[in-house]
């Protein structure tokens, strides 16, 4: 099943698409499949946002099924964390996923749960959708824009070393080969999501020559669609361009540590991290969706949480695997329970429970 | 892009080791922008991180860039930030890193901070990684008042500031040495080099105007300096000059001569 799956993906991505986003036109009707999908719940608000997901996922009748898997207490040596082979077998399998928000226990002997992911799914891409929620009014009302960041080298390498007392090196690596890859994943999300700007953000006339390798790369992969337009922004350019008039922006591509700045930035711009949806995109499309916010120990367990950036990553999944019709109606009940004002979470300035907001949304399917 | 402008900044910056650049980042009265309360003075290291200039490429379609934190040039900056704070009586310093993934770069800028903090007992004192405070400055930025941080986060979060309150074409600036000080417009974003500006006279002058009085209180010309920025903040209250990027249309002569005609 992957494997079709996985072909007809690659035979849609070489054809020069419909303007429907990436994966395939199905033969059967997306009723009758049901794909198998993998669930990280995770911790703290993790298990009541995670039910919302399902719950809302059942009423609307989509044809998923979830194989959960929580991260183990004890560090796996397969994969020198806590997370477990099986866990990660899993969303290799089925090549789709969500993933609530995971807290990195403290301590050493083992790797970061995010890095985990990352580097044995291979996750190259982070994709960030920032849009204005209509009825949740923040300073800025259009925006509208995409953000990918390339998620596996530049600055975050992670290979420092001290030369002498008080003297400290840190490398910024940046490869042709990750370089094109995330700028071939832009490009093509531009393209099968309709979008018309793609910019790549660097700091390339300070940098000359990481940067520098970064913008070629981008205009290699920009001359294979020149249907889309292709611009570069210096990076505190375009910080001050995004807090002034963020509606000149669509699809923003970057390397890693200006891209975790610049999503971040986005992110406030629209509400926060609690609302926030994120997919991360691996080799062989692979995609795990997931919330970016944190797991919020302190209100665990009250039905409190807000589950909306979950399920509004869950809604990307759904684009990923060509499921639009259903997320399209997922999403616009979320927009119109949120637009409504009647039933929010403490976090919008509202009073509902977690468990009325996702009946609410179920209410408006 | 290579060599041009900003290398001569650097060049600028190296030469004359003028190690902390200021951002004075506030809201003008008569200058409504989506953010209220906005008072932050962005105090960068202005010589090493990641604008070190040390790049090679390894092999062909690898290229590695250094980025240098020193112990040495951390705290200065770090006892610069706090003595700045000290004498203009701020309350708050914020340090700006990312330690939780450059674990021993900004890992050691903290601890210079942490050192110097400790011996300004009456200034609070507290650090926040560098995306959360992009999206902190984006939603509530009355928190900040005065922020240290490295080569590259000063940079952004200079412009990200400057852009919330008013943009760069009203925010002075300084570079700051031992013995050395030049001023000049707190953050440039992208307007350098502009050939359509300087046709069409839409230059923003007020930034630089602003800066030539942060100079002239440091050359200990109190009164002047409060002449020329009284009648600068005077022109840009009474909203009758202003030009493009503040939403006006009046060329840069226009501003400079009301401004003139402001002294007192």
């Amino acid at each position: 099943m992957a494997t079709q799956l996985l072909r007809r993906r690659v035979t849609q991505i070489l054809s020069h698409g419909s303007p429907n986003p990436i994966s395939l036109p199905r033969p059967f009707s997306s009723a009758t499949d049901t794909i198998r999908a993998t669930l990280f719940p995770g911790d703290g608000i993790g298990p009541e946002i995670a039910e919302s997901v399902k719950q809302v996922f059942r009423t609307a009748e989509v044809p998923i099924e979830w194989e959960e898997h929580y991260v183990g207490d004890q560090v796996d040596p397969r994969t020198q964390s806590f997370l477990t082979w099986e866990s990660l077998e899993s969303v290799r399998r089925n090549r789709v996923g969500l993933k609530g928000p995971m807290a990195t226990p403290i301590g050493k002997g083992h790797r970061s749960l995010n890095l985990t992911l990352r580097k044995e799914l291979n996750l190259y891409a982070n994709v960030r959708p920032c849009y204005s929620l209509p009825g949740y009014k923040t300073r800025y009302d259009d925006v509208n824009l995409i953000t990918i960041r390339e998620n596996t080298e530049g600055e975050y390498s992670g290979l420092e070393h001290q030369v002498v007392r008080g003297v400290v090196e840190s490398l910024k690596i940046i490869t042709r080969q990750a370089s094109l890859r995330v700028a071939e994943y832009a490009f093509h999300y531009a393209k099968t999501h309709g979008r018309e700007r793609v910019s790549a953000i660097h700091k390339a006339n300070i940098m000359q020559k990481t940067d520098g390798l970064f913008l070629k790369c981008c205009r290699e992969v920009a001359e294979k669609y020149p249907e889309i337009t292709y611009e570069e922004v210096v990076i505190d350019n375009c910080c001050m361009m995004l807090v002034k008039n963020p509606a000149l922006f669509d699809v923003l591509v970057m390397p890693n540590l200006y891209g975790d700045i610049i999503s971040d930035l986005c992110a406030g711009l629209i509400g926060g991290l609690g609302l926030t949806p994120s997919c991360n995109i691996g080799e062989g499309g692979i995609a795990l969706a997931e919330a970016v916010h944190g797991s919020a120990p302190d209100i665990a367990g009250k039905n409190m949480a807000n589950p909306t950036a979950l399920l509004l990553s869950s809604v990307s999944m759904l684009r990923h695997l060509n499921l639009h019709d259903k997320a399209d109606r997922i999403q616009d009940a979320i927009l119109n329970t949120i637009a409504e004002g009647k039933y929010r979470t403490a976090d919008l300035g509202g009073t509902s429970t977690t468990t009325d907001f996702t009946k609410a949304i179920c209410d408006h399917l | 892009m290579g060599g041009g402008v900003n290398s001569l900044n650097m060049q600028l910056r190296k030469e004359l080791d003028l190690y902390a650049s200021l951002v004075n980042c506030c809201n003008f009265q008569g200058l409504p922008t989506r953010h209220e309360n906005v008072d932050i003075v962005v105090i960068r290291e202005n010589t090493e991180g990641e604008y070190s200039g040390l790049e090679h490429e390894v092999v062909p379609g690898v290229v590695e860039s250094l980025k240098v934190i020193t112990k040495f040039c951390s705290e200065r900056i770090a006892k610069y930030a706090f003595e700045y704070a000290y004498l203009n009586n701020r309350k708050k310093v914020t340090a700006v890193h990312k330690a939780n993934i450059m674990k021993l770069a900004d890992g050691l800028f903290l601890e210079s901070c942490r050192e110097v903090a400790t011996k300004y007992p009456s200034i609070k004192y507290n650090e926040i990684i560098v995306d959360n405070c992009c999206m902190q400055l984006v939603s509530k930025p009355e928190q900040f008042d005065v922020m240290v941080t490295p080569n590259l986060y000063g940079n952004l979060v200079a412009n990200t500031a400057a852009g919330i309150a008013g943009g760069t074409g009203v925010m002075p600036g300084g570079n700051v040495g031992a013995e050395y000080a030049v001023f000049e417009q707190g953050a440039s974003a992208g307007n350098v080099g502009k050939e359509k500006m300087v046709e069409q006279k839409t230059a923003n002058p007020v930034a630089l105007l602003l800066s030539s009085s942060m100079m002239l209180r440091h050359l200990q010309f109190p009164s002047f300096a409060d002449r020329l920025e009284n009648a600068v903040k005077r022109v840009i209250l009474e909203g009758q000059y202003r030009t493009k990027d503040l939403g006006g249309s009046s060329t840069t002569q226009e501003v400079v001569d009301a401004v003139i005609a402001k002294l007192d």
